[in-house]
């Protein structure tokens, strides 16, 4: 806990006060009006001025301001250019094109250009590139290196435990392709715009709309030239309105829009809550000497302890200069606060094995995401009048295997394949103004992602018993090794990952060393290579459900674990400027968009929206 | 080093140029090629020159005040120039003229070509006012509109901070060390703009999708009559040195002698 010395004796009584109510979730309202009535002289600054929690209807400084927008229709709209939503976009022309009919798909994308907010490994199973193009060679596809050489290690802090990778265990990587997959993704837009596909990059689609019947009806992209305060500027103007006779919605990991649409739709009733990891990465040059492109590294075990699911990659790239790709996840069901995944990341990479790779070298990219780690037990409904989700949205990933952009890939072209005949249908049969696919839902289950899926879905959650990894090990090497995954049961997940916290005064502070400067690195130079920025004048898109909750809730119990789960520095706890107490500062040009703090805010009170379009990270070739 | 042309305006009675230029954005992380030879450009995110931005908004501005007829948006390079291009038709440009130099030409396209291009295209469109961004923010070169000028032996209002037409002659304040120059020149002319001129709008989506039916243009160097060859030669690109830790020293004494000893004194 904070040092007592620096609280009031208010505040002394409102963190007593606290800790004799503490229960995990009836508590946040209980919290809040505790805190106002002992705490009433320690005012909390407005830290969000988004108009998702202050509404501009009411707002003075609205009055008079064109809210109409333009509006177009298409086809087909699909929200998000990565993996799934490219690959469905492409599907679906090539079907309109087998079958000569004209079908207009319109892509929105967030990112400034196609592939500039793709962060995997990443070692891609060809797999369902094979059905999408069967001639991806000629058609010049960035997969330069196959993958030739495949280790995995059980790490303890000096030493390193081989583990033989055994024809059929999750974690081989036979005929697969280590690639950079912002080019794959970019490469795989330029595909699409030839065959007519219209991608707007730039333009983050803000707001769901829906018709009266309660269908989807389209999306809208974001308003710019709202200020810092909320308020209009000179400049601003109102999104644009693309409507569609079905939306698919392919957002990635945790996306917006789709935490919306579960709730509309009450998509997630019948499914566990979905568990994610965060995934931080850097791509490194490095001595030639120590170069073998094709291989491919794994770890799990240190610097994490056994009951903190993760682990490591380090890929050797073949594209002309001597480059690896490396990284580290880290499962968000972890529940010591003081964790931080980023300091992991880089005392990993003082370990005895990685380090030679990279003395000599030096780091040229940096990033973040978050990725899912539900399988089977998570998938949501897929469907809903008007719309469907795809990709890593509502979560297709292998764990084991680490792999999720095969299957996001083929769930896209599934969803095209579901969808054309009835967009291109004479006449709809439809109940509702947008139309409804639940044949996508069924081809799913029908393909081999649900096969491949159903075998895996019980590695993950194996983990959790009281031998943690190594129990985990035994299970995967018994039930998927020997048994394939036939088992008849399947095992749950741990419930909500931001329910995992244990309180800071049950955890103990973990010691990280300081970076070297060059093997490990502090935050905010990595944060600059990531060449993240946003238009400055805008309200924080890391908007707060309740802006006294930070330093109330997460500060007061759990040491305020935002500050060391993100990996961009945005959240930052400051002292007041008058001294007693401290506030949270919201540093939201920094954000890399990994939406790791909506998933593990112990107090579920930060709510990620779409900032202007274009803002984010400049990856190039993550 | 530049990486995508370079944007003039031209502005005429007739018409009005606009010249779009891409430069590397300014929070890109830059690294130099293995080589020394230039910087990687590969997968760099490249948009609209910030100055160029303020240019075709001026050239915009003017049009909606109906004191000129037509805004032409042109830029050199390669099949991605179209991109700026179309940005700026999707803020109100006319039409555009994209001049293909890619390859080897690219490369080493410079101010000078730039500028005789630019001369070209003037005379065959017959513009009146050439308005440039006053300098990319990759190269910072600030020569093209300068050159531009100077080929076409036309007066300059460079450093423009504000822009206003005084019967057949325009009246540019222009932004210098000391403060700001009022000037008086005569039409057709070269402006080049400044960051306080105006703020550009957002090119919404709904304009970015008009602008895919307005025409662009293609036109290849030789047609203008314009020789690439480029007149530098650059040996090498090295990165700024790393930035030293301080020192610090106790007394005057010891300045003065750490002063003496690195040379400085």
């Amino acid at each position: 806990m904070l040092p007592a010395s620096r609280y009031s004796g208010k505040a002394h009584r409102c963190i007593r006060a606290l800790r004799t109510v503490q229960t995990e979730y009836a508590a946040p309202q209980l919290y809040t009006t505790l805190h106002r009535r002992a705490c009433s002289s320690v005012a909390t600054p407005q830290i969000t001025t988004h108009y998702t929690i202050h509404s501009r209807d009411k707002d003075p400084r609205w009055e008079g301001v064109e809210m109409e927008r333009f509006a177009d229709e298409a086809d087909v709209v699909i929200v998000g250019g990565g993996p799934a939503g490219l690959s469905a976009a492409i599907r679906l022309k090539q079907l309109a094109n087998e079958h000569e009919k004209e079908l207009r798909v319109c892509l929105v994308e967030k990112a400034s250009q196609i592939g500039a907010h793709t962060l995997s490994g990443a070692c891609l199973e060809p797999s369902a590139l094979n059905e999408l193009f069967p001639d991806w060679k000629e058609r010049g596809a960035p997969m330069n290196t196959p993958v030739t050489e495949d280790v995995f290690s059980i790490l303890t802090e000096k030493h390193r435990i081989p583990v033989p990778i055994l024809p059929g265990l999750p974690m081989g990587n036979h005929g697969n392709y280590i690639v950079r997959l912002g080019n794959f993704v970019r490469w795989l837009g330029e595909q699409a715009e030839e065959l007519g596909v219209e991608i707007y990059p730039g333009y983050a689609a803000a707001e769901v709309l829906f018709h009266d019947d309660g269908s989807v009806k389209g999306i809208a992209t974001n308003d710019v030239g709202i200020g810092k305060d909320g308020s209009p500027k000179d400049v601003f103007e109102r999104g644009m309105e693309l409507h569609a006779k079905v939306t698919l919605f392919g957002e990635g990991c945790h996306g917006h829009l789709a935490k919306q649409l579960y709730k509309q739709f009450n998509l997630r009733e019948n499914c566990e809550p979905q568990t994610y990891a965060i995934g931080l990465k850097e791509v490194w040059t490095i001595d030639e000497k120590k170069w073998r492109p094709g291989r491919v590294e794994h770890s799990v075990g240190w610097p994490l302890n056994r009951n903190t699911y993760g682990g490591s990659f380090l890929y050797h790239l073949n594209e002309g200069e001597p480059l690896v790709a490396l990284g580290f996840v880290v499962g968000l069901d972890y529940s010591n606060p003081y964790l931080s995944p980023f300091r992991e990341f880089q005392r990993w990479k003082h370990h005895p094995f990685v380090a030679p790779t990279l003395e000599g070298g030096s780091r040229i990219a940096y990033g973040a995401r978050a990725l899912n780690e539900g399988g089977l037990q998570s998938i949501p409904k897929l469907t809903f009048p008007g719309g469907l989700l795809i990709g890593c949205s509502p979560g297709f990933m292998n764990v084991p295997k680490i792999k999720g952009t095969h299957t996001a890939m083929k769930s896209g072209m599934l969803a095209a394949e579901a969808i054309f005949p009835k967009v291109t249908a004479e006449s709809t049969e439809s109940e509702t103004t947008g139309l409804h696919v639940p044949e996508y839902s069924d081809n799913l289950k029908n393909s081999w992602v649900w096969k491949e899926l159903h075998a895996v879905r019980n590695i993950r959650p194996s983990f959790h018993n009281y031998f943690g990894l190594y129990g985990g090990m035994v299970y995967t090497g018994v039930f998927y090794w020997i048994f394939r995954g036939k088992e008849p049961w399947t095992l749950k997940h741990c419930g909500l990952d931001a329910h995992q916290l244990k309180p800071a005064k049950d955890c103990t502070p973990i010691e990280y060393p300081k970076p070297d400067g060059k093997l490990s690195f502090d935050l905010l130079s990595s944060v600059a290579l990531s060449g993240t920025n946003h238009e400055g004048d805008q309200p924080p898109h890391l908007t707060l459900r309740d802006d006294s909750v930070p330093v109330n809730r997460n500060l007061a119990i759990y040491d305020g674990p935002e500050q060391r789960f993100c990996p961009a520095g945005v959240y930052e706890y400051v002292p007041l400027e008058t001294g007693d107490g401290m506030r949270l500062q919201i540093n939201a040009q920094n954000c890399v968009h990994c939406k790791t703090c909506d998933i593990k805010d112990p107090s579920q009170n930060i709510n990620w929206v779409v900032p202007e379009g274009g803002g984010g990270p400049a990856y190039n070739g993550m | 080093m530049h990486f995508w042309a370079r944007t003039v305006n031209i502005f005429s009675t007739f018409h009005l140029k606009t010249w779009s230029r891409s430069a590397c954005q300014c929070h890109n992380q830059i690294r130099v090629k293995p080589d020394n030879s230039s910087v990687v450009t590969d997968g760099v995110k490249h948009s609209m020159n910030p100055f160029c931005e303020i240019a075709v908004e001026e050239a915009v501005k003017l049009k909606e005040k109906k004191l000129i007829k037509e805004v032409v948006a042109v830029s050199c390079g390669p099949q991605q120039a179209q991109e700026t291009i179309r940005t700026a038709l999707a803020m109100g440009a006319d039409r555009g003229i994209h001049v293909e130099v890619s390859g080897k030409d690219y490369e080493t396209l410079g101010p000078l070509q730039v500028s005789k291009i630019m001369a070209a295209l003037a005379k065959k469109e017959e513009a009146q006012l050439v308005i440039l961004g006053k300098q990319a923010i990759d190269d910072d070169c600030n020569q093209t509109g300068q050159m531009t000028a100077a080929l076409l032996d036309w007066p300059q209002g460079t450093f423009a901070s504000e822009v206003a037409f005084d019967g057949d002659k325009i009246k540019v304040v222009r932004e210098i060390d000391g403060g700001l120059e009022t000037i008086m020149i005569s039409s057709p002319a070269v402006i080049t703009a400044d960051l306080r001129l105006n703020t550009p709008r957002y090119a919404t989506l709904p304009n970015i999708m008009k602008a895919k039916k307005k025409k662009i243009a293609n036109v290849k160097p030789a047609d203008l009559g314009v020789d690439l060859t480029s007149r530098l030669e650059v040996l090498r690109v090295d990165e700024p040195p790393q930035r030293e830790a301080g020192v610090k020293v106790e007394t005057v004494d010891d300045l003065v002698s750490k002063l003496k000893d690195a040379g400085r004194l």
